[in-house]
């Protein structure tokens, strides 16, 4: 590829812009859906990009104190994490052969610079509730990535490579992952680890707002708060296409898109009717009981089931 | 450039909800507005947990000495343009407390109050109109 086409497509298609407007949109979806659940009429549709422009117009406060570099810059992180993982997935997606050998290992690394930015800005803003948030943050993230790496080493196992581009062309010559023991377990186990990673319901302990105020993100405002949003609605839209790239064969026809909306309509629904967690059991959640039954299925998954 | 800050401001307020020293009355009316009856998403509205992300503060309570240095701090807290909304009597006035040593006046001495609502406590559709009315002043 030229240097135009990379920039081209780390900037607008399939980066930066697309990720932001569809990721911003499927925001939207989330608290249109919520609100039809409580029995509420919800939000226009130009709610979340009101509330986008509305906090890049507003002042940004640092608190007295903080580290002011790493303040400003931890939002950052996902931002220009998420991109990169979008273009990854896009263009080895279309054509599979674009893959090469560890692109999943390096989506994975990818996928963790959004929690990192909100520890690591949540530790940097001189505040005991961010504190207390980052560490709860850093908590839940040991506690989801075990089951989560472990479904993924499910298609992993099945396939027998770790690039994206060969597991994509496995499923589309012996059909889905999914479509089987090991897979279904794996593909539900992932989709647990993804409501934790978005931060929702369940799993929205660190930024748990009736005990401590908004976490991590407390002491953020105006920009840096709106490039935080943002990067938690490109993540709405990547993970789960990630999900469906890894289990259920990929996006590069139009049955992607029903495939797309039924997981989003899942994670709101699990988000609405679901209480949250105390951080030990969220962490005993993770480590004993999904972790034991993504163990199962990577044993399954070994005897070809 | 204004009219898209406006255009933004006015279709998302994220409103904070400050009580201070107010006998809950208020409180309860504000937290009514934000049920599924009201439903306030439907003009972008939100509580928010933090002054910080905060376009618009819900200030409730007679202001007495103890009071008022929280209620400016959090007042300098919420990044600027903000809005300030006096939610019933006590917010306009000394109200029942006017002979008391301890009750400091009425906001606007202080900060600058965009919109009082009296009413003790003001109904949840007086609530919206003056949410409304602020937002038409910007």
């Amino acid at each position: 590829m030229s240097i135009p086409v990379i920039i081209f497509s780390f900037l607008i298609f399939p980066g930066f812009l697309f990720t932001a407007v569809i990721g911003l949109f499927l925001t939207w979806v989330d608290r249109k859906v919520t609100a039809r659940v409580q029995m509420r009429v919800g939000p226009p549709w130009y709610q979340p990009f009101a509330d986008f422009l509305k906090l890049l117009l507003k002042e940004t406060t640092i608190p007295e104190g903080a580290q002011k570099t790493v303040f400003l810059l931890a939002p950052l992180l996902g931002i220009i994490a998420l991109p990169i993982v979008a273009v990854m997935l896009f263009s080895m997606n279309i054509n599979p052969y674009y893959s090469f050998v560890g692109d999943l290992i390096v989506i994975i690394y990818l996928l963790t610079l959004p929690p990192l930015g909100i520890i690591i800005g949540g530790s940097a803003s001189k505040n005991p509730l961010s504190a207390v948030g980052a560490s709860r943050e850093m908590t839940q993230y040991f506690g989801y990535e075990l089951p989560f790496l472990a479904a993924i080493l499910v298609s992993v196992v099945k396939t027998g490579s770790i690039r994206i581009g060969d597991i994509v062309l496995y499923q589309q010559l012996h059909g889905s992952i999914l479509y089987s023991i090991s897979g279904v377990i794996a593909a539900i186990v992932a989709l647990i680890c993804i409501q934790a990673k978005l931060g929702y319901v369940p799993f929205d302990i660190a930024e748990a707002e009736q005990e401590i105020m908004a976490g991590p993100l407390l002491e953020y405002s105006g920009v840096s708060l709106a490039l935080f949003r943002l990067s938690r609605a490109m993540m709405f839209f990547l993970l789960p296409l990630f999900l469906i790239t890894l289990f259920w064969g990929g996006f590069a026809d139009l049955w992607a898109i029903p495939k797309f909306l039924l997981i989003i309509v899942l994670i709101i629904l699990i988000k609405n009717t679901n209480p949250r967690l105390r951080i030990d059991q969220a962490l005993k959640f993770f480590w004993v009981g999904l972790g034991s039954i993504s163990l199962i299925s990577i044993i399954l998954a070994l005897l070809k089931l | 450039m204004r009219d898209l800050k406006l255009w933004g401001l006015k279709k998302s307020p994220w409103v904070f909800h400050v009580a201070a020293a107010s006998c809950n009355n208020c409180d309860i009316e504000i937290l009514d507005v934000l049920t599924p009856r009201f439903d306030v998403e439907r003009f972008g509205i939100v509580l928010v947990g933090s002054p910080r992300h905060a376009d618009a503060l819900l200030v409730t309570g007679v202001l007495n000495r103890k009071s008022l240095p929280r209620v400016l701090r959090v007042y300098e807290q919420t990044p600027k343009p903000c809005l300030v909304i006096g939610v019933g009597t006590c917010t306009c006035s000394k109200h029942m407390f006017r002979a008391s040593y301890n009750t400091v006046g009425p906001y606007d001495k202080y900060i600058p109050v965009d919109v009082f609502i009296p009413g003790c406590p003001p109904k949840p559709e007086a609530i919206i109109l003056g949410v409304v009315k602020a937002l038409n002043k910007l």
